[in-house]
C-alpha cells in the first residue's frame, strides 16, 4: 500500500492511464473488435488533437492555479477572425497568427483582470467566456465567412498520413505541443515557478518569483493553445462555425482533473491532462460503438470526473496520514 | 565602533488602518547575532520583510553597509546579501527538497531571456551537500517537502539560506513548532552565524532562546523599539518586566 501510495503521488496520471487501458478492453470486447480498428481508430486520433490541446493549456493553467473557462469562446474566436480576414483577401500566413493573437490577447486580458483586481480566475474567465463567444457571433455577422476549398492548408494540418492513412497530421502536431509544453514543465526553471506559483503562491513571491508574469505568461499559452486547436478543427471541417467549442472548457477541465491535476494548483502533469483528453474521447466514441443512447456520454464524464476528485483527495490524504520515509 | 552593516531610520508601515510601524530605527553590526523579541502583533515579521524586500515601508529608509537601498522585491535583497527564512511561507509543499532549495534561482545548463534548462543534477548534488552542512539526514533530495515534519522542514529552509549565504541571514520565529531536540539544532545554529561571518537577525517570542543565542537584544512592542540592550547587560526579568 505505501509503495502504491508512493507511485501514486509521483505520478497522479497513472491511475487514469490504467483506467484508459480497462475501458479500452471493455469497449474492444463489447463491439466486437470494431473499436480498435483501423478506421474507428482513425476517427478518435482525428478529433483527439483538437480537445487535447485545449486540455494541455488548461492543465499547465491549472498547476500553476488558476482555471480558464473561456477556452471553449477562444477556439471558436481565433478561426473566426482567421477566416474573416482570408475572406478579405489576406494570407494564410497572415491570418493564423493574427487569430492567435487575437486569443493570445484574450489569454492577457485574463491574467491582468484576475491578477490587477485579485478576483477568482473562474470568475474572470467566466465573464470572458460571455464576451469573447458573443463577439465570434457579432463578427461573423450570423453566418460564417466562406472560404473556397483549397484556402485553407490542409495539407498541413489535417490531411490522413502513415500507414493505412491511421493518423491526420494534426496528431503531430498535438504531440509536437504536448512535448514542447510538458518539457517547459519539467525541465526548465519557468516551469519550476509555474509549480511553485501554484503549489503555494505566498512562498513562490517570498522567493522572488515573478509570480504576477508566470500566471498571465500560462493564461496566454492556454489561450493560444485553444485558439491553435480551433484553427485545426476548422481546417478539418472547412468552415468557421461561431458556436464551435461549446461546452469543451468543461470538457478540457474535466480531462485535466480526470489525469490527476489538483483544482488546488501545484499538482499535475501535461501526460495526465493528454490521458484526460483521452479518456474522454474514447468513452464518447465507446458508448456510440457500444450502441448505447449518446445522452449517456455527458453523465459518464460527470461521474468519472467526480469520481477522479473524490479519489484523488482520498488518496492524497491516505498519503499524508502514512508517513512517507525520507 | 564599526560601522553598522545595515541601518534603518525611521520606518512606518500602515496596513488599513493598522499602524503596525510606527517610526523604527535601527542599527545592525557586521557579526551580530540580534535578537528580535516582542509579542504577537508587536511588528517584528512586519520589519523584517521590510528589510528582506517582500513588503515595503510607507516611510523611512534603509542602508546596507552604508548605502541607501529600496528593495522593490526579496530578489534585491537576496542579490544584495540577506536570505530570510520567514514565519508561515518559505517552502512550497507539493515540490521536492531540490526543486524548493533553488526556487527562483534555479542552476541552468543554458538559457534564453532568462528562461534556460535547469541542471537537475546540480541541484540534486548540491541540495543534498546544502542539507548535510547543516546536519540534517534526509534520504533523498526528490522527497516531497510536504511529507517532511514542521523540523525537517525548517530544517531544508535553513540549509537554503545556507546554501546561498552571504551577508545577513534572519530568521523569522523558526523555532515555533519545533521539537526541543529541534529547537536546540537551530539555537546552536545562529550561535555559530558568526563564525562563519554571517550577520544574525533571529526573531523570536521566547526569551530563553534568545538569551542563548544572541549577542544583543532588540524588544518590539505595538509597532516601536521599547529596548534594545546587549545580552549581558541586562536579564530575561528585566526584559520581561519591559514588555
Ligand atoms: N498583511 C497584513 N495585512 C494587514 N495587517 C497586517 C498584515 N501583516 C501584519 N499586520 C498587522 O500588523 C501588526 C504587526 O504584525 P506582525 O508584524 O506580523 O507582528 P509580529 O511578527 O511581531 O507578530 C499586527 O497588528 C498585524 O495584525
Ligand atoms: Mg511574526
Amino acid at each position: 500500500m505505501k509503495r502504491f501510495l508512493k507511485i501514486y503521488l509521483e505520478k497522479p496520471e497513472l491511475a487514469g492511464l490504467a483506467f484508459l487501458v480497462v475501458l479500452t478492453l471493455v469497449f474492444q470486447v463489447r463491439s466486437d473488435g470494431v473499436f480498435l480498428n483501423a478506421q474507428n481508430l482513425q476517427g478518435i486520433l482525428g478529433l483527439l488533437p483538437e480537445m487535447g490541446l485545449v486540455a494541455i493549456g488548461v492543465t499547465l493553467l491549472m498547476i500553476c492555479g488558476e482555471f480558464d473557462l473561456s477556452v471553449g469562446s477562444v477556439f471558436a474566436l481565433t478561426p473566426m477572425l482567421m477566416a474573416i480576414l482570408m475572406e478579405g483577401g489576406t494570407p494564410f500566413i497572415l491570418a493564423f497568427p493574427a487569430g492567435l493573437a487575437a486569443a493570445a490577447a484574450v489569454g492577457f486580458a485574463n491574467g491582468f483582470l484576475t491578477i490587477r483586481f485579485s478576483i477568482p480566475s473562474f470568475i474572470t474567465t467566466l465573464g470572458m467566456l460571455f464576451v469573447v463567444r458573443s463577439i465570434t457571433v457579432v463578427v461573423s455577422g450570423g453566418f460564417p465567412p466562406f472560404l473556397p476549398a483549397d484556402a485553407l492548408p490542409k495539407w498541413l494540418f489535417t490531411v490522413y498520413v502513415g500507414p493505412a492513412g491511421l493518423f491526420r497530421l494534426s496528431v503531430f502536431w498535438f504531440l509536437a505541443v504536448a512535448i514542447l509544453v510538458s518539457l517547459l514543465l519539467t525541465r526548465t526553471n519557468f516551469g519550476n515557478w509555474v509549480r511553485a506559483t501554484g503549489g503555494y503562491l505566498p512562498a513562490a513571491q517570498s522567493m522572488g518569483i515573478p509570480t504576477a508574469r508566470v500566471k498571465t505568461a500560462c493564461f496566454m499559452i492556454c489561450s493560444v493553445l485553444a485558439g491553435f486547436a480551433g484553427t485545426i478543427q476548422v481546417i478539418r471541417l472547412g468552415a468557421p462555425l461561431p458556436s464551435l467549442g461549446e461546452g469543451l472548457e468543461l470538457q478540457a477541465v474535466a480531462a485535466a482533473v480526470i489525469g490527476g491535476t489538483a483544482l488546488t494548483g501545484g499538482i499535475g502533469t501535461i501526460f495526465g491532462g493528454i490521458i484526460g483528453a483521452a479518456l474522454i474521447r474514447v468513452i464518447d466514441n465507446g458508448l456510440v460503438l457500444s450502441q448505447v443512447d449518446a445522452n449517456w456520454f455527458k453523465m459518464a464524464i460527470g461521474f468519472l470526473t467526480i469520481f477522479a476528485v473524490v479519489a484523488n483527495s482520498w488518496l492524497r490524504k491516505k498519503a499524508k496520514s502514512i508517513k512517507v520515509e525520507t | 565602533m564599526p560601522e553598522p552593516i545595515i541601518q534603518v531610520g525611521d520606518l512606518h508601515k500602515w496596513y488599513s488602518g493598522v499602524h503596525a510601524l510606527k517610526g523604527v530605527s535601527l542599527d545592525i553590526y557586521a557579526n551580530e547575532a540580534l535578537g528580535l523579541i516582542g509579542d504577537n502583533g508587536a511588528g517584528k515579521s512586519t520589519l523584517i520583510n521590510i528589510l528582506s524586500g517582500t513588503q515595503r515601508q510607507d516611510d523611512g529608509w534603509i542602508r546596507l553597509e552604508g548605502q541607501p537601498v529600496d528593495f522593490s522585491n526579496p530578489r534585491d535583497a537576496m542579490e544584495r546579501g540577506i536570505e530570510t527564512i520567514y514565519q508561515y511561507n518559505s517552502m512550497v509543499p507539493t515540490m521536492t527538497i531540490a526543486r524548493n532549495v533553488f526556487i527562483g534561482r534555479e542552476p541552468l545548463k543554458f538559457s534564453l531571456f532568462g528562461i534556460g534548462v535547469m541542471d537537475h543534477k546540480k541541484m540534486r548534488d548540491d541540495s543534498v551537500s546544502a542539507i548535510a552542512d547543516v546536519d540534517l539526514h534526509l534520504r533523498s533530495p526528490d522527497a516531497i517537502v510536504g511529507e517532511l515534519s514542521g523540523g525537517q522542514r525548517q530544517g531544508v529552509a535553513i540549509a537554503r539560506a545556507m546554501h546561498f549565504k552571504s551577508k545577513v541571514m534572519i530568521l523569522d520565529e523558526p523555532t515555533n513548532h519545533l521539537s526541543v531536540k529541534e529547537t536546540k539544532k537551530v539555537i546552536g545554529f545562529v550561535r555559530g552565524l558568526k563564525d562563519q561571518g554571517v550577520t544574525g537577525i533571529f526573531i523570536s517570542h521566547n526569551m530563553h532562546q534568545v538569551f542563548e543565542c544572541c549577542d544583543r537584544v532588540v524588544a518590539m512592542a505595538r509597532g516601536e523599539i521599547v529596548m534594545d540592550k546587549r545580552i549581558e547587560e541586562t536579564s530575561i526579568e528585566e526584559v520581561s518586566e519591559i514588555l
